[in-house]
């Protein structure tokens, strides 16, 4: 290659010439011992201080509407039925999440399994229940005794049957809103977990197989807990997500909160002041739930990234005045 | 299984592992194209040829890691991964497969270390979980693996807080630790910075010499040279020569060994 294709230095090609002088002795007269400031944020502040004058004239507007009856508030906020609905949202939520990722996982692994037969059972299951609408299936499974009058066990085509029951009896409103959630978000978390899994060098599987490691055991010792580092977000905000949707069994009369608040305001006009009970609620329950959150991310991550210490962690070494741990050479690697 | 300095073993004649006329496609491409080998109990092969030669692939129908189309490997008087059925083989189910690999270890050319793992639980999770063997044991033997490649201060490092050498390394004290037979090396300081082969070649020296058999895919001439027993010289998925270091390094017999050796060297 020509040298002129190389240099940088127009078509001449020549160089700059290199000043090879030693540089002068600093001889304390000058002043480049000065201090180096990072960047003054100042519109920060004042971007703030709007914001926080907005938030109070709307905070203000809303707690002084002559339409918010403050005394309906505080009556109805730890009533007993509203408690007892907060309590039943709660039951409902954690049954239709623990349920649906077993069900989620099962149906993640039939999705990558090499079985044909299996990953089109997972594919048509995800494509029904992610398809329609939530208020639809929950609507279906509340009004399933108009489809089937009986549910019963037995030889299909046959007389023989083992059990049969009324399905209003066996399947309560209760009942099938814990199936519709769950069947539901078992189609979503069937995809957060194939994706997590998918996630995962396949240079994994081949070390564990290569170590004799069966296929079981590989998905739980290797593969598994490293998807969980990429499921374990989403995951949280579906557990979120599924806590407000519980609200959406008011339409087959499960008493949770919301048809708690929507019972009592039927009765006493006070629409307004019931949502903001009810918001409330939601607000203080989501916000709980993004604790375990926080934790489950930091343990699936170890090993991925460093870890510092926890919130509490810090708030303990603060109240301690511990003097800051040395960082040894062997931790420092 | 210890790396004990014992001298070198000689290679005695009864083959560990014979593979007769392995063939292997990948869609339209021959990789392998009926490949015939034999290893020795104790001897250390090195699979040398030009990329794409189909040595990789080989090593890895070792522990069919990849399934072949036709032909035999036959491992310590077993077949691995067909039983015989008639006129053809059928492969065997993944767990059957699994208690065959138990006695085969492999080293990878990215390592592949469990990262959600501290050093020592990598070396330690097959022994328990496998072999089934108490936790105590496991910890001391995984120990003393570490030891012997050098990173007894290491056992409580997760992969991520080490170099690539020192994956490397823990990499074979877990293949070892369950005890194969049969040691792999797929390129095992391809992905390496020159100033970290030698720790790992070291390693496998001493490997060598304590009597393992071992089948190696390498770039590393001077390795071949001082370590193997024998060479094997693949090129467009067939064995262009073999024999010992001596006679494939100094005076190859073919033009394509010669070409490639002098690329390399």
């Amino acid at each position: 290659m020509p040298r002129s294709d190389l240099t940088h230095y127009g078509a001449s090609g020549t160089r700059p010439p290199v000043d090879l002088s030693p540089l002068p002795a600093d001889d304390g007269e000058n002043d480049d011992d000065v201090v180096a400031l990072p960047l003054r944020h100042t519109w920060r502040w004042v971007a703030a201080g709007v914001l926080g004058l907005g938030f109070v004239w709307l905070a203000s507007s809303l707690w002084n509407n002559e339409n918010v009856d403050h005394a309906t508030i505080a009556k109805f906020m730890f009533s007993g039925q509203i408690v007892h609905g907060a309590v039943l949202t709660i039951v409902l939520t954690f049954l239709a999440m623990v349920l649906s990722t077993i069900l989620g996982v099962v149906l993640a692994l039939m999705r990558l399994s090499s079985n044909p037969v299996l990953s089109g059972l997972a594919w048509l299951y995800i494509w029904v229940f992610r398809g329609t609408p939530l208020l639809v299936q929950i609507v279906f499974w509340g009004y399933l005794g108009l489809l089937y009058k009986q549910i019963s066990l037995g030889v299909p085509f046959t007389d023989f049957t083992v059990f049969a029951a009324d399905t209003n009896t066996l399947i309560p409103a209760f009942v099938a809103g814990v199936i519709a959630l769950t069947t539901n978000q078992a189609a979503y978390t069937a995809e957060i977990v194939r994706a997590g899994m998918l996630s995962v060098d396949p240079g994994q599987k081949e070390a564990a197989y290569s170590l004799g490691m069966t296929p079981l055991f590989t998905l739980l010792k290797v593969e598994l807990p490293q998807a969980m580092r990429v499921i374990i977000p989403p995951m949280g905000n579906e557990t979120i997500s599924m806590l407000k949707d519980t609200a959406l069994l008011s339409l087959i009369a499960v008493l949770e909160l919301y048809t708690v608040a929507e019972r009592i305001s039927a009765q006493n006009l006070r629409q307004v002041e019931l949502l903001v009970v009810v918001s409330c609620w939601y607000l203080v329950l989501t916000s709980v739930l993004s604790v375990p959150q926080y934790y489950l991310e930091r343990h699936f991550g170890r090993g991925s990234r460093v870890l510092g210490p926890t919130p509490i962690g810090r708030v303990v070494a603060l109240l301690r005045r511990q003097p800051k741990p040395r960082v040894t050479a062997k931790e420092s690697l | 299984m210890t790396i004990t300095d014992g001298g070198s073993v000689q290679a005695s004649a009864e083959p560990l592992l014979t593979a007769r006329r392995v063939r292997k496609r990948f869609g339209k491409v021959d990789v392998l194209k009926g490949i015939t080998l034999s290893v020795a109990k104790g001897e250390v092969m090195c699979l040398l040829g030009p990329s794409g030669s189909g040595k990789s692939t080989f090593l890895r129908c070792i522990n069919h890691l990849e399934t072949i189309d036709g032909g035999r490997i036959n491992f310590d008087g077993e077949l691995i991964g067909y039983t015989q059925r008639k006129g053809a083989l059928q492969e065997m189910t993944p767990r059957e497969v699994a208690r065959q690999r138990r006695g085969i270890g492999m080293v990878f050319q990215r390592f592949n270390l469990f990262p959600h793992m501290t050093a020592l639980e990598n070396v330690t999770t097959a022994p328990i979980g496998i072999r089934k063997i108490p936790k105590t044991k496991a910890v001391a033997e995984a120990r003393e693996l570490l030891d012997q490649v050098g990173l007894a201060d290491f056992a409580h490092a997760h992969p991520a807080q080490l170099s690539g050498g020192q994956q490397q390394r823990v990499a074979i004290a877990r293949a070892l630790a369950m005890e194969p037979k049969l040691m792999l090396f797929d390129e095992p300081t391809s992905a390496l910075d020159p100033e970290l082969v030698g720790d790992v070649l070291d390693v496998m020296q001493k490997l060598a010499k304590s009597g393992m058999t071992m089948v190696v895919v390498t770039h590393e001439i001077g390795f071949a040279r001082g370590v193997a027993d024998s060479i094997v010289f693949m090129d467009e998925g067939v064995v262009v020569e073999s024999g010992p270091p001596s006679e494939i390094l100094r005076s190859p017999r073919h033009q394509r060994t010669k070409a490639f050796l002098d690329s390399v060297m």
